[in-house]
Formats: structure tokens, C-alpha cells, sequence
């Protein structure tokens, strides 16, 4: 690691908490009610999706549109856990529990991946996002006919551990993780298969594993966000699962650029508060929201940062020293958060 | 060090290579000429994996290497170069040539290796930030040929090297094909320019519609009158 990659890491270390010790400020002080608050943990959640679903999505190219279904198995597995938890050892610390039974609600949502990714990665394009939306309707329709966890009425009584707090330093983490994951060795691996199956497994990738593992990591992570969705909420209606919950995730990665990690982050917050601020406006709601798209397809089908990454430390550079240092990274050079 | 015996290969129904025989030593150049259609590169995708024999053994430095996938072929020491230049094309020149080294993990010589890259190519060195789908058709195969370095060969397998290049960049990487055969790595050429491989090869093999027609030394090839009217356009 060079001193520049250092600096920016430092650079971004600080950005986010300072973002936070603000956040939390104005909280505290009422500037922004509790229902804002809210809307900083779902950004916080939808950001977690945008950024898994991106891993099958823009490094490895491939159309995956059943993501609600394993956020929905970690959302249940998860709140399952924690209920169980929460009855046995009553005073258990929540960040404790909050932690393992993300880590339960990941893992099977992870196995989960692994079950459907191993067959169906086999298909590629349209056919796998039909399989992928087939897997989410089946997921939705068992566990609306599942009792045990609440079946149609949906699973209550899940503590609500999700606080603005553990949200926001969750998703940090995520973030810091997958970016970790897109700058490596596996994640190179994972963008040279998009490019070119063939010269992929001639270079010696084990393409099928590699694809398969890919679709694992993203699965994993979707259940990290459906737990914390399940702890926000405090109970799971199965119905919020439908197949236009993964469709509105892939619309937050593709606006943001299928690839571009920071397109995803910003995507994500714009299109979750922008329908919020747009509330007051409750019949033309919708109406912005669709021209927003239109227009945003017209005028850059590439997404809001195409394939290129948003870099801090870049930006500063740029304003402090009123010039272009080099070419932009993409995220397959990029560092930055 | 390469020998293929009685290959037979299909393409569904169709029976593309009908029962061929041909070898490399360690150190040649063998090229593999033919019209389109004859099964060369057929060949080739059946020797690094990617297309399965139906008959017939490959066998490399004395190992059976007829049914391993074509992940674990550069493990053997066996480097393919696709063809149409292949190129990662929306990473960098030099994340391409990491990824070429995928199955190594010495970090210090895989940098060693790109230094020899591009030393072989030095315009790779001059663009090893650019992104691999900007450069021009001949760095492109420049930069498919040094990834394929990457996995240490002792073995390189060239799928049309010359496919739609400018004659005066054919003649740049026929020539660094034999620097590259010079500093020790054996290769096997194929090509449609029969004319070029034919210069640079020690040894030949004629192929038409999946058998081997004729074989012999450059020279012979080239001096033979069935080749020069059939490939040679003379």
C-alpha cells in the first residue's frame, strides 16, 4: 500500500464519521425528527442491497433478479434467531444478537445462493433472470405458506434492534468489504469472466467456481441487509418481498452504473429519499419518480458514474490543485469510497 | 513434449477432426495450417479443454492431458491464446497481465514477468494504465500474447495471431513470436497466413477438413507444389 492509497483510505475513514457525528448530532438535537432517522437506516439498508446485487450484477455481469428472495431468507432466518435468543437470555446485548443472527440470516441466505447459483449459472442473460425471478416467486410462496414463521400474517415479534448507529456502522463495513472484495485477486477474477469466459479459464480461473462463488458473496450480504431490514421493522410481511422489490434493487444499480460501487451508494440514497421528500407531493409521487428514470435512461444509459468510481481523496486533489492529477480509476483500479 | 494421437473431435454431429496425429518438441515452432473450416482452431480448443475429444489421447511431457478442464491445463504448462485477441477489455493493460498470472502466487517474479512482458512489447509498458478495450487491434494481441506468458508456459498455443492485423504489425509479432520461442518457450502456431507461419515455423502440418494432408519441414512445405497453389498463391 502506497502513501496515497493510505492517505485516501485515512481520508475516507474520517469522511464517514464525520458524516456520522453529524448525522447523530441533528438527531440528538432534533434539527431531523426520528421518522428522518428512519429514512437514514432503510438508505442505509438499500444501500447494502445495491451493493451485493452489484457483485452478481456489474462485476460479473449477469442479470440476477430474485435478490428480494435472499434478503427475504436472511430477514426470517435472522428475525427466527433473534426471537429464540431474545427468549432464552432476556438481557442478552443487543449488538451481540443483532450480530449473530445477521451472521445466521447471511449464512443461509449464503447456502441459499449456492443452491441456486450452482445449477443456474450454468444459463446465462435473459434465461438466468428468469430462473432468478422463478427462485424469488418460489421463496416468497413458501414462506407465505410456512406457519411456523408466521406464514401469510407475516413473522412478528422480532426485537428491534436496528438503530441508526448499528446500521450506519454495519453498512460501513459492508461497503469497506466489497470494495476490499473488487479490488482483489477473486474480484478480478470475477470482472475477467464478464469480459471473457474463455480467456478467463485459459488465464486458469476456475470460472464455474469462481461464478458460483460470486453469486455466494452476494447472497450473503443480501441476508446481512434483510436482517437488519427484519430488526428495523420489528416484524417481516412476506408480500414486501415481491418480485418488484428486486426489480427496484436493480434499477438502483443499474441507475447507479452496473459496476461502480460508489454509483450504487449514491443511487441508492437518492432513489430511497428522494420518494420520501417527495411525499408531500403524494400524487405526482410516482410521476417524478418514472421521469426521473426516463430522462436519467436518455441522457446517461450508463448510469449516474458508468463504470468509473468516485474517489475523496481524488476530488480533493482536483479542487485544491485546480487539475486533473491522472485519468479516473474504474472500480477495477478504483479505491475509494 | 506434445503428442496428440487418433483425435477425434465433434461438433454435435458433424465429425470435425477426423483422427489426427502430429507432435511438438520441446524448443520448435510447429504451425498448423489450413483453410477456414479445416479444424485448426478446433484443434487447439481440444488441446487446452475447451472442446472435448471423442477419440484419441493428448498426451504432454508424458501425462495424459485428454479430459482435464481447461482451468487447470495452464497448471501443466500449457498457455492458450483465444482467438480474435481476447483482451479483458475493460480492465487496464496491466491488470491483464496480473490476471494471466492467476494460478501463481510468487509475487516478485510474476513482477519480474511483467517486466519481460514488456520487454518483449514495450508499447504494453507505454499504455499499462489504459484500458485493454481502447488499444489497437495489434497491442491487443501483443497484450493476449503476454497474458498468456504470465501462466510461465512451456507450451504456447497461438490461435491466428495475424487475424486481421496490418501487414506491418504481422511482421512485428511473427517476429517477437520467435524471440519468444528463442528464450525457450515452445509454440504452436496456428495460422491461415500460411505464407508467414511458414517462414518463422521449423515444421509444418497441413490440415483439410479435419485430417492432416501433408507434413514435413518449412522448407519442404514450402517448396511442395500442392501447398504453394493451394496456400501460397503461387
Amino acid at each position: 500500500m502506497n502513501s496515497k492509497t493510505k492517505k485516501a483510505y485515512l481520508l475516507n475513514a474520517v469522511a464517514v464519521f464525520l458524516v456520522y457525528i453529524v448525522f447523530l448530532t441533528l438527531i440528538r438535537f432534533k434539527v431531523l425528527s426520528n421518522y428522518f432517522g428512519g429514512v437514514i437506516i432503510l438508505t442505509c439498508i438499500m444501500m447494502i442491497m445495491a451493493l451485493s446485487l452489484n457483485i452478481v450484477a456489474g462485476f460479473l455481469g449477469e442479470m440476477a433478479l430474485g435478490h428480494a428472495a435472499f434478503m427475504a431468507i436472511g430477514a426470517y432466518l435472522s428475525g427466527f434467531t433473534s426471537i429464540a435468543i431474545m427468549n432464552a437470555f432476556p438481557t442478552a446485548p443487543a449488538l451481540l444478537v443483532l450480530i449473530f443472527s445477521s451472521l445466521v440470516g447471511g449464512v443461509a441466505a449464503g447456502i441459499a445462493g449456492i443452491a441456486i447459483g450452482t445449477p443456474s449459472l450454468r444459463l446465462r442473460g435473459d434465461y438466468l433472470g428468469i430462473v432468478t425471478i422463478g427462485f424469488g416467486e418460489i421463496v416468497r410462496i413458501f414462506f407465505i405458506n410456512f406457519d411456523p414463521l408466521g406464514g401469510a400474517q407475516g413473522l412478528k415479534g422480532i426485537p428491534r434492534l436496528t438503530n441508526l448507529s448499528y446500521a450506519y456502522w454495519i453498512t460501513v463495513l459492508v461497503v469497506f468489504l466489497i470494495f476490499t472484495l473488487g479490488v482483489s485477486k477473486y474480484g478480478r477474477a470475477i470482472m475477467s469472466i464478464r469480459e471473457d469466459e474463455i480467456a478467463s479459464e485459459a488465464s486458469g480461473i476456475p470460472t464455474t467456481r469462481v461464478k458460483v462463488m460470486a453469486f455466494t458473496i452476494s447472497s450473503f450480504f443480501a441476508g446481512i441487509g434483510g436482517s437488519l431490514y427484519a430488526h428495523y421493522q420489528g416484524y417481516i410481511d412476506p408480500d414486501k418481498f415481491q418480485f418488484m422489490f428486486s426489480i427496484e434493487m436493480f434499477v438502483i444499480v443499474v441507475l447507479g452504473g452496473l459496476g461502480s460501487l460508489t454509483g450504487s451508494i449514491l443511487s441508492a440514497i437518492v432513489l430511497t429519499v428522494l420518494p420520501e421528500l417527495l411525499r408531500g407531493f403524494a400524487q405526482y409521487r410516482l410521476l417524478i419518480y418514472s421521469l426521473a428514470l426516463v430522462i436519467m435512461m436518455i441522457f446517461r444509459p450508463q448510469g449516474m458514474l458508468g463504470r468509473t468510481e468516485f474517489s475523496l481523496y481524488h476530488l480533493i486533489y482536483v479542487l485544491t490543485n485546480k487539475r486533473e492529477p491522472y485519468k479516473k480509476g474504474s472500480i477495477d483500479g478504483g479505491k475509494s469510497s | 513434449m506434445l503428442k496428440v494421437k487418433d483425435l477425434n473431435v465433434y461438433y454435435g454431429k458433424i465429425h470435425a477432426i477426423k483422427g489426427i496425429d502430429f507432435d511438438v518438441k520441446n524448443g520448435e515452432i510447429v504451425t498448423l495450417i489450413g483453410a477456414n473450416g479445416a479444424g485448426k482452431t478446433t484443434t487447439l480448443k481440444t488441446i487446452s479443454g475447451i472442446l472435448k475429444a471423442e477419440k484419441g489421447v493428448i498426451s504432454f511431457d508424458g501425462e495424459n492431458i485428454t479430459r482435464i478442464k481447461p482451468h487447470l491445463i495452464p497448471d501443466f504448462g500449457v498457455a492458450h491464446v483465444p482467438e480474435g485477441r481476447q483482451v479483458f477489455a475493460q480492465m487496464s493493460v496491466y491488470e491483464n497481465l496480473i490476471m494471466g498470472a492467476f494460478i501463481r502466487k510468487d509475487k516478485r517474479e510474476i513482477a519480474n514477468d511483467i517486466e519481460m512482458v514488456y520487454t518483449y512489447f514495450p508499447r504494453l509498458k507505454e499504455r499499462h494504465k489504459q484500458l485493454a478495450g481502447t488499444l489497437s487491434g495489434g497491442e491487443q494481441q501483443m497484450l493476449a500474447i503476454g497474458r498468456a506468458l504470465m501462466t510461465k508456459p512451456k507450451l504456447l498455443l497461438l490461435d491466428e495471431p495475424s487475424m486481421g492485423l496490418a501487414p506491418i504489425l504481422v511482421d512485428e509479432i511473427f517476429s517477437m513470436i520467435q524471440t519468444i520461442n528463442g528464450a525457450g518457450t515452445t509454440i504452436l502456431l496456428v495460422e491461415q497466413n500460411a505464407n508467414k507461419a511458414l517462414r518463422i515455423a521449423h515444421r509444418g502440418y497441413v490440415l483439410e477438413t479435419g485430417v492432416i494432408k501433408l507434413t514435413g519441414t518449412s522448407e519442404e512445405l514450402m517448396s511442395n507444389d500442392e501447398v504453394r497453389s493451394a496456400y501460397l498463391g503461387g
